[in-house]
């Protein structure tokens, strides 16, 4: 038996058929129906030409969201809506914290199965808020505030999941749910391939992670890396408020174990968001910004440090197209086939370490499908292999900052 | 939940005291949770006068203060209540003078003993009992042979903890459900699994509920509220605690029951999971099998506690040690626990003294940590099956004809099962790839084409009895 040749993610047999001989709508097809089998009763729009596909009779709309320019973006600032809200009259502004909130109660008022854990979720409203006011709302037993044991309560709602809830395991931090990689590794992400099928695990696992501001190093943790590998879970990750709250409740919806990443530092930002209902693909990317000479693939917050690099870029005469790719496992090739087809240059922007994170991953699944598509090797910009400094100084050198990747990006278009 | 407080100040009043004081209880939501408990024994008479509030707070049980304010009664409210103080320094000592005595109710011989309590059993249900006791223990013996004899890849037996398994399964109801170690599959079989369903999960055949994915003895029917046996060791109770909880909030008339050794209470999940199924009060019976050996570990080298039972106080949770080879004294205390487990919605820890007369598995040879003659005397003189067997006879329940008609029975079902599993066809390979997701992604469809291709390019090196 050969070995699997595909990391995560892969798209079509690259070794083994000639890739160009593969017409790209052949392509699109087998990804559009494993999109659509999970529609059922509402709709998931946001093809790349741009057209709707499918419709129901719900009045639930997926939408792209637009291109986001957001200067100063990872301050709480207030974002450019005029793009983002051009084909909408009305909306409402609000926090990314409050966008997940939100998404939260709707689904909890929608689904009674639907409950909440984790430290100090309850009357506390959990450390970033997210969870305020739905302990008053729902009660203390759809909200509950667990003792501190990591893994215990993600256990328990593995447990609560097999049994028909639908819970939300909330780690305070990312970095903390370390302690429950037993449980998510071994019985989240196989138990319902072990059962044969009996018994599915809709859980959602969530918290922020990634680093913040002088934190130290055991809270500034990326843990995408380190859960990617695990079979049988769906990873996302939000950046913006209207994809949190897509996200979140696609996740809520979801029949698969879903660990949705938020980021410390985003939960602040401010956008206005649709008011009718909607949820985001799990599986999809989001098309940032379109361009032509080069494409920028990253996720959470290093979307904003692209985003303010990409107003220098502009300014430098570049044009690049920054695709936000939101589902970490299993990566959306389609989107980024696409776009590697017309710009022919890839970088990756990320926030994991060099070795191991969601970028290494991605470099290998960009080099074996789309080898015959790239001008120049893939480059992926990412932390060092160095647990995060406490001192600020050291901290801001960890992260990529927007002047590499607008060094990175004249690098690869020369 | 609503606070109580007898107390002639209002709520808010009494915030505006702590937080005058600056007691350092934290934040409001810090001082709601302490309060707002439900024993009314810990209620706080608190005095008007804030300054001299600590010297005149009384308390409501203690055993040798009266009723009425004393100011050398010498009591602080820390956070979690009252606590007497004393000029004594003194150590709880690690280990009471006796341990802690066992429930038992049929004696070694089978006898039931003077002035015992226990729950009567119908004559239907005690010889229900006996004939699964047999059953599980022909089943043990065949298939641990059929490992052997390399029919089977793997194998795990329970023998010596029938009583456990069967008397345990009887006292719940179908409802409850099931979080197994991997030593319980009586408690299936007293659900209905039936002998050819065991063999076809144990040789991974396409007949398998869990579609040849595990390992032999990991057997799970939703059906039967049975999940599926997880190998790894304890994660099962975390599981069970959050099923409770999912019960209570149903408020379903089950509990969740979890099943796990004495090996596993070290794991770091047996302790978070007794102290998260007292705090949540949730409806859960956690049955330990002590059966005094984890692989080649004696229990002396596992803990240095008198057992499991004395760990139940620690978290708050009532328990009971058994003789877990007496069926009827598992009965009883199985059906007690689980009365007082959904009335009252609280977890309840059950000790179940046992011995594990086989080896740990197939793969391991337990004359190599421990005498022949040990395991023999605990075979023989300890048998929990003979001991019912003796119980049911007097009762005239029983008899000789009865039970070897039964062993033959059951033992022509057993090769007959075994046969027919040996020969059913293994699941084929899609289900290699389905299950991980309740839809296959791209990336798995895409794998498994490649793994077809490969397989068409060396089919020789395929195996002949999976299917493609």
């Amino acid at each position: 038996m050969s070995a699997i040749l595909q990391g995560a993610g892969a798209g079509a047999a690259a070794a083994l058929t000639p890739f160009n001989s593969i017409d790209s709508n052949k392509f699109v097809a087998p990804s559009r129906s494993s999109l659509s089998v999970r529609s059922k009763s509402y709709i998931v729009a946001g093809s790349d030409d741009g057209t709707n596909k499918s419709f129901g009779s719900s009045s639930l709309i997926a939408r792209r969201s637009q291109p986001l320019m957001i200067p100063n973006a990872v301050t709480a600032t207030k974002a450019d809506t005029a793009a983002s809200s051009t084909s909408l009259k009305s909306g409402h502004e609000l926090l990314l914290y409050e966008a997940l909130q939100e998404g939260l109660e709707e689904e909890m008022d929608r689904d009674p199965h639907v409950c909440v854990m984790g430290e100090d979720v309850g009357h506390y409203g959990g450390s970033y808020k997210v969870t305020k006011g739905l302990a008053d709302k729902f009660g203390d037993l759809r909200v509950l505030d667990t003792p501190i044991c990591e893994n215990a309560f993600t256990g328990m709602g593995i447990g609560a999941a097999m049994t028909g809830l639908r819970p939300i395991i909330e780690g305070m931090n990312m970095g903390f749910l370390l302690l429950a990689f037993n449980q998510i590794s071994n019985n989240c992400g196989m138990l319902h391939y072990t059962s044969g099928g009996q018994f599915t695990i809709p859980v959602v696992i969530r918290g922020p992670g990634g680093v913040g501001r002088q934190l130290g190093a055991e809270h500034s943790q990326r843990l995408e890396s380190y859960f990617q590998s695990i079979p049988g879970i769906q990873m996302v990750a939000c950046s913006t408020p209207y994809n949190a709250k897509g996200l979140m409740k696609a996740a809520i919806r979801s029949e698969n174990p879903v660990i949705l990443f938020e980021h410390v530092l985003l939960y602040n930002l401010k956008e206005s968001i649709p008011d009718e209902e909607y949820i985001c693909n799990l599986e999809e990317a989001e098309m940032v910004r379109p361009g032509e000479h080069i494409t920028i693939l990253t996720y959470s917050r290093m979307r904003y440090h692209v985003m303010q690099a990409a107003k220098t870029l502009v300014n430098k005469g570049y044009d690049p197209e920054v695709i936000d790719i939101r589902s970490l496992k299993p990566f959306d090739l389609h989107t980024i086939g696409n776009s590697v087809k017309k710009t022919h240059r890839v970088l990756i922007v990320e926030e994991c370490m060099r070795t191991g994170g969601i970028g290494a991953s991605l470099t290998a699944a960009i080099n074996e499908n789309f080898h015959d598509y790239l001008d120049a090797p893939v480059m992926c910009l990412s932390s060092q292999d160095v647990p995060t400094p406490y001192a600020g100084t050291l901290e801001e050198w960890t992260v990529v900052q927007p002047a590499q990747i607008v060094t990175a990006v004249e690098q690869l278009c020369q | 939940m609503a606070l109580r407080l007898r107390s002639s100040l209002s709520k808010s009043n009494f915030f505006n005291i702590l937080r005058y004081n600056n007691l350092g209880f934290g934040t409001a939501s810090q001082t709601t949770r302490h309060l707002r408990t439900h024993d009314p024994t810990t209620l706080l008479r608190v005095s008007q006068n804030p300054i001299t509030r600590f010297c005149n707070t009384m308390a409501e049980k203690l055993s040798s203060v009266g009723e009425h304010e004393d100011a050398n009664a010498q009591v602080m409210d820390f956070p979690g209540g009252k606590v007497a103080f004393t000029p004594e320094i003194k150590f709880i000592s690690e280990s009471s003078k006796e341990r802690v005595p066992c429930y038992r109710v049929l004696d070694d011989n089978g006898q039931l003993i003077t002035n015992s309590h226990f729950v009567q059993v119908s004559e239907e249900v005690a010889v229900k009992m006996y004939s699964d006791m047999v059953t599980l223990q022909i089943m043990d013996n065949i298939f641990y042979e059929a490992q052997r004899q390399g029919r089977l890849s793997f194998y795990a037996t329970t023998i010596g903890e029938e009583a456990i398994n069967i008397a345990s399964a009887a006292a719940l109801s179908p409802q409850d459900v099931i979080f197994p170690q991997y030593r319980e599959p009586g408690v299936l079989l007293w659900r209905g699994f039936t002998l050819q369903e065991f063999a076809n999960q144990c040789f991974g055949n396409k007949s398998d509920n869990g579609k040849g994915r595990q390992m032999p003895v990991h057997y799970g029917s939703n059906k039967l509220n049975y999940f599926t046996v997880s190998a790894t060791i304890a994660t099962q109770l975390p599981n069970a605690v959050g099923a409770a909880y999912s019960l209570k909030m149903d408020k379903k008339d089950a509990c969740a029951v979890t099943y796990f050794g004495d090996g596993g209470s070290s794991e770091g999940d047996f302790h978070a999971a007794l102290n998260f199924a007292a705090v949540m009060e949730a409806p859960v019976l956690f049955i330990c099998r002590n059966n005094g050996w984890a692989i080649s570990t004696p229990t002396s080298d596992q803990f240095r506690s008198d057992g499991l039972v004395v760990k139940g106080r620690a978290y708050g949770i009532r328990s009971i040690r058994v003789d877990g080879n007496d069926a009827l004294a598992m009965y009883s205390a199985v059906h007690t626990a689980r009365e007082m487990a959904i009335t009252e919605e609280r977890p309840i820890l059950i000790e179940a003294l046992t011995y594990r007369v086989g080896h740990h598995s197939t793969s391991d040879d337990s004359t190599r940590y421990r005498s022949a003659d040990e395991i023999e005397w605990w075979n023989k003189a300890r048998n929990p099956l003979s001991r019912l067997r003796t119980w049911i006879e007097s009762n005239g329940w029983w008899s000789d004809e009865e039970e070897s008609d039964l062993r033959s029975r059951i033992k022509k079902e057993m090769l007959e099962a075994l046969r027919v599993a040996e020969k059913t066809e293994k699941p084929n390979l899609e289900n290699m790839f389905s299950d991980v997701y309740d839809v296959p992604p791209l990336n798995l469809r895409e794998q498994e084409r490649q793994v077809r291709q490969t397989i068409k390019s060396y089919p020789q090196d395929y195996p002949s009895d999976v299917p493609l």
